[in-house]
């Protein structure tokens, strides 16, 4: 793909780097018409998925019956209390969770200009991880909300530390370098949660059902709790698809084009912070969603990040709905949890998209 | 925001990881075979081989160390006396039965994981192609919490499932990578998905398990050489005696292959038939590595690592990754026992503590100094 500046000229828009459109603004109308399409059959997806998942479970109750519960609040009607307690949360805090990971994971590759980077490699997962196990194991929390918090704080300061140490020196942070300092952080922090849990035994207890990453037993305070953060990581990650487009060139043309690439990497951190670290805390580590969807995405959109964002936020909301169906359907009346579904139903779609010769360059 | 260079200045050039390759001069030491028949040859670096005794020392240092210090103080010459037969019962029975076949066990584990360390990283040319990145390990600790969680099993079945656990998991990923050829990148990539797939399949049987397991299957996963005895000692042995052999008559090609899979093929190397040799030989050595000692963390990954910048010669550096394996090891072994006595950690949580710091250390230094 060639980077030169083409002839600019007084009439119309300058030419996409696009294969499909190049310079064609009707082609490159009807593509745009298509991938938006595309979008809205995505979140129509969404939509069903959301209704099938307040319907299915334990007790089975048809769509219709959904909507009606939905509509009319009615304290004194079974399916209205299941739904309004127990279902609802859950789904909203699937399309939450999803649209974070997504999101969170298509930010992550595009930082790191590395196909194979997920959310987690930042360590936020990590540290996210420790401060519960510490919190557990020092302070003796056991409420929900300051799992949260605390969960947040770890991840915050882990990728703080990664940030740190990738940027420190004479040369800004290269992507490898804040790959392999990622990949180094959360090496000592799973060796200190490893002792933390095996000092406590209490701790161990409760931290082996937080790790594996389930949407049940949710509640509507949870979601009030991890709302805003996942909304300011959103908004955040809305205004950095453009500088990220410009960023993908190289350093050197991105300030050319009057991107900054220093502070572009600083904010794209902090909106990966903010939502996996929401996510994480809520659901605990969810694995495969942040490091699939986005290639996904990319085989649908093209590399343009304006689509690749919202591509990736309505598919991994999809995934992990369809992933936590799944979890309450196999093992009835078991259920199955969200975070195992999407390491089974994840591992083989990653691994066919490694076969198939080449995966999606960055 | 993070950049205080100028526009104007040029970024320094990014330099290759490792440091500059220096021009080796291999010795060549003829052995003479009975028999009359042509000497035998056998190609050595000097630099490589005074490492390679510095760091036999250190291990012997630490050996030493281990062996006289802890609840009860043995002097030097007590601890000697009792290896000649003739100490005092109690210490005989200190030393015999409770130090020895732990460091024994340690430096045979750590020298197993070292080199299969070399031998992976040098077949993916690729510090994360490490065994324990690659998901073998995580394959043998699913075999084992199997044996441990669903069959509840003893410690005998649980190596065998540990071993089951580690071919299974290397053949998967070893088939699911192979197009006409398994191009290294596609083996990492194939490894890390399948040993995340792996992980989240260990953290479900621990959430399953009654609490108990849960823990024994915990301290298990973090790898743990406490009360290790003879038998261990003894496995080990004989997985050394036979692989250790193999993989050094492979250090030659895979030097070949160092110049590219083309190049190689074209001074007469089998290619794929090197590589699949190495990683056989290479998975023997994890499987039996953590049915011993459980997945002990980042020595394969670190060791071939450390020796690179040691030795700074090209190649495998195989014997050398060994040793300075089992020096880590056994000093790490040493470190968890004392540190927080009575307390005993298991030795994982200090290898990856200290590997990981290590690794931050080394990224720093380099990054400061302005290198890629």
């Amino acid at each position: 793909m060639s980077t030169t500046a083409a002839p600019t000229t007084t009439d119309g828009p300058r030419p996409v780097r696009n294969a499909a459109g190049e310079g064609r603004p009707p082609a490159r109308r009807a593509q745009h018409a298509r991938r938006a399409a595309g979008l809205l059959a995505c979140t129509a997806l969404v939509a069903v998925l959301a209704v099938l998942s307040i319907g299915i479970g334990a007790k089975t109750i048809p769509p219709g019956d959904v909507l009606h519960a939905l509509l009319h609040p009615d304290p004194g009607n079974d399916d209205w209390i299941v739904v309004r307690t127990s279902r609802l949360p859950r789904s909203l805090l699937g399309i939450g969770v999803g649209i974070a990971l997504g999101l969170s994971g298509a930010l992550m590759q595009a930082l790191t200009r590395n196909p194979l980077a997920d959310p987690g490699l930042l360590g936020v997962n990590a540290g996210a991880a420790a401060a519960v196990a510490a919190a557990t194991a020092l302070l003796d929390l056991g409420s929900f909300s300051a799992y949260v918090w605390c969960a947040l704080l770890g991840a915050a300061v882990a990728a703080a530390a990664v940030h740190l140490l990738g940027t420190r020196g004479r040369s800004r942070a290269t992507p490898v370098r804040l790959a392999l300092a990622g990949t180094a952080v959360t090496a000592v922090l799973t060796a200190v949660v490893n002792g933390l849990i095996l000092l406590d035994p209490l701790t161990l207890n409760r931290f082996r059902f937080w790790q594996i990453g389930t949407l049940g037993g949710v509640d509507g305070a949870l979601i009030r709790q991890v709302l805003p953060f996942l909304a300011a990581g959103a908004l955040l990650a809305a205004l950095l698809a453009r500088p990220l487009n410009a960023v993908a060139l190289g350093d050197d043309t991105a300030r050319a084009l009057g991107a900054h690439p220093g502070r572009t990497q600083f904010a794209t951190m902090l909106a990966i912070t903010l939502l996996c670290g929401a996510a994480t805390a809520a659901v605990g580590p969810i694995a495969f969603v942040g490091l699939a969807v986005p290639h996904v995405a990319r085989l649908i959109a093209g590399p343009d990040q304006r689509w690749v964002l919202p591509y990736s936020a309505v598919l991994a909301a999809a995934l992990l709905l369809a992933a936590d169906i799944l979890g309450r359907v196999v093992l009835r009346p078991q259920e199955l949890e969200a975070g195992v579904v999407t390491a089974f139903l994840g591992a083989p779609l990653f691994i066919a998209l490694v076969r198939r010769k080449r995966i999606s360059e960055l | 925001m993070t950049s205080r260079t100028p526009l104007a200045r040029p970024r320094p050039a990014s330099r290759p990881q490792s440091a500059p390759p220096r021009i080796t001069r291999l010795r060549a030491l003829h052995l003479p075979l009975p028999g009359g028949r042509p000497a035998l040859s056998v190609r050595w670096d000097p630099r490589a081989a005074a490492v390679c005794l510095a760091l036999l020392l250190a291990a012997a240092a630490t050996g030493v160390w281990t062996l006289t210090t802890g609840d009860f103080r043995i002097p030097v010459p007590d601890v000697l006396r009792v290896l000649a037969d003739d100490g005092n019962p109690a210490y005989t029975y200190i030393v015999e039965e409770l130090r020895l076949p732990r460091l024994l066990t340690a430096l045979l584990v750590g020298a197993a994981l070292g080199l299969s360390g070399a031998l992976f990283q040098n077949v993916a040319r690729n510090p994360l192609g490490s065994p324990d990145v690659i998901g073998f390990t995580v394959g043998s600790a699913t075999g084992a919490l199997v044996t441990i969680l669903v069959l509840g099993a003893g410690t005998a079945s649980v190596a065998a499932g540990s071993v089951t656990g580690c071919a299974v998991t290397s053949a998967a990923v070893y088939l699911l990578a192979w197009r006409g050829g398994a191009a290294t990148f596609r083996l990492v990539l194939v490894g890390i998905g399948v040993s995340a797939l792996l992980s989240s399949a260990n953290a479900y049987l621990i959430a399953k398990a009654s609490f108990t397991d849960a823990q024994s299957a915990q301290v298990w996963l973090t790898g743990s050489l406490n009360g290790r005895g003879w038998e261990h000692a003894g496995t080990m042995a004989a997985a050394l005696a036979v692989l250790a052999p193999a993989a050094l008559l492979l250090a030659r090609p895979l030097r070949m292959l160092e110049m590219g899979e083309d190049t190689a093929s074209a001074l007469g190397v089998r290619v794929e038939r090197v590589k699949a040799a190495a990683l056989v030989v290479g998975v023997g050595l994890t499987a039996l590595a953590t049915a011993v000692a459980g997945p002990v963390p980042f020595i394969a990954l670190v060791a071939p690592q450390v020796v690179r910048r040691l030795t700074r010669s090209p190649g495998p550096n195989l014997a050398p990754s060994a040793v300075l394996g089992a020096l880590l090891l056994a000093a790490s072994d040493l470190a968890a026992q004392r540190m927080l006595a009575p307390t005993q950690l298991p030795v994982g949580v200090l290898t990856g503590v200290v590997g990981g710091c290590y690794l931050v250390y080394v990224l720093a230094r380099q990054w400061r100094a302005g290198q890629g």
